[in-house]
């Protein structure tokens, strides 16, 4: 079984090498690969030196872009398992087991860790307007996938081969979490969330602004309510 | 007051365009990141053709008195000019990241050809 961890990094020369670092600890089998997307930092200098394998996209084709690239490399290469993490350190690989086991066992063809979904009270501190456009968010898609989806925006996740497959082939650009949670249930593929623990952000600052926000949460919405409206549901390659 | 004509024709005109860009979404041939202007558009044309009402009023905040169809005109070319702004700053975008590409090209196929003489 090989197994690939993508680790989207923008500007993240103060925490990649962390993040690389915490995976080899947590299981040295897995191949790491940084996705680049356009820093002006050492970003790739430092994962390259913590041992992980660099894709550097010349520009920033934004998060959706930068992880699909990661989703590429594991279909091409072969991978039967891969694993999100993001680069900015707010993901903690020692949690990676809790989002393995779902798609180890078969259990599912995706797993994702979610903030909210545990019920200790541990919550995630967040800003009141970025929390109300997450819940908002989760309320709609939980109402289509018709099971209840907590956390919409989380990149830590684990999938298998046909996960890797489907969103090599089609995965959305800005805020991609959100639509891909309804893109992996229209394709009937199985999908659990599992509770998780986040941590605050290393150095660096986060690129979620309250305007743009307000931009991303339109255009999701707009995805989301047209993408329901599509029977052939994965683009022809090319087309 | 509008012609009831003209709102009429004004409503279903608006409708159309709003159903050709979901329909170029939905079809993919329109990236939602370049539809949200054109659908604010659409929104904004319809509103203002059916709501016969709304548009004598904001025809009088502007001093429209004569004939207030001719906010649903200038409505329309406010829209047409953002819609056109953004895609410069689109275009604009894309060819800085064109360069960027051939440049990065070049490098690359430079870095394979004394890779392949050594």
């Amino acid at each position: 079984m090989r197994a690939v961890a993508i680790v989207p990094a923008y500007n993240e020369e103060q925490n990649v090498g962390r993040v690389v670092g915490e995976i080899r600890a947590f299981d040295a089998s897995f191949d790491v690969v940084v996705v680049d997307y356009g820093s002006f930092d050492r970003t790739a200098d430092v994962a390259r030196e913590h041992g992980a394998r660099v894709l550097r996209l010349p520009f920033n084709l934004g998060i959706g872009g930068a992880v699909q690239t990661g989703f590429r490399f594991a279909f091409e290469n072969g991978y039967d398992l891969a694993v999100r993490i993001d680069g900015d350190g707010q993901h903690d690989p020692a949690q990676l087991d809790v989002i393995l086991a779902p798609v180890l066992s078969g259990e599912a063809d995706i797993a994702v860790g979610s903030r909210f979904a545990s019920t200790d009270g541990s919550g995630y501190r967040s800003s009141r307007s970025r929390r109300v456009g997450i819940r908002l968010l989760a309320w709609v898609v939980s109402r289509i996938v018709r099971r209840r989806v907590t956390d919409t925006t989380s990149g830590f996740q684990a999938l298998n081969r046909r996960a890797i497959a489907l969103f090599a082939r089609d995965y959305p650009h800005d805020y991609p979490e959100v639509e891909a949670t309804v893109m992996v249930f229209r394709h009937r593929l199985r999908s659990v969330e599992v509770p998780v623990t986040m941590r605050e952000r290393g150095g660096g600052r986060s690129s979620i602004t309250a305007l743009r926000s307000i931009y991303y949460m339109s255009k999701v919405l707009l995805a989301i309510f047209v993408g329901l409206f599509r029977r052939n549901v994965v683009p022809e390659e090319g087309s | 007051m509008t012609p009831l004509a003209v709102s009429i024709a004004g409503t279903i005109a608006s409708l159309a365009l709003l159903l050709i860009v979901l329909e170029l979404i939905r079809s993919r041939r329109l990236r939602e990141r370049y539809a949200l202007l054109w659908v604010a558009t659409g929104i904004a044309l319809v509103v203002l053709s059916a709501w016969r009402d709304g548009l004598n009023t904001i025809a009088g905040w502007v001093g429209v008195r004569s004939y207030p169809p001719a906010v649903l005109f200038a409505v329309g070319i406010l829209f047409i000019i953002l819609v056109l702004l953004h895609y410069s700053t689109v275009i604009s975008r894309l060819s800085d990241q064109n360069v960027l590409l051939a440049q990065r090209l070049a490098l690359l196929e430079e870095g394979l050809q004394s890779d392949g003489s050594r």
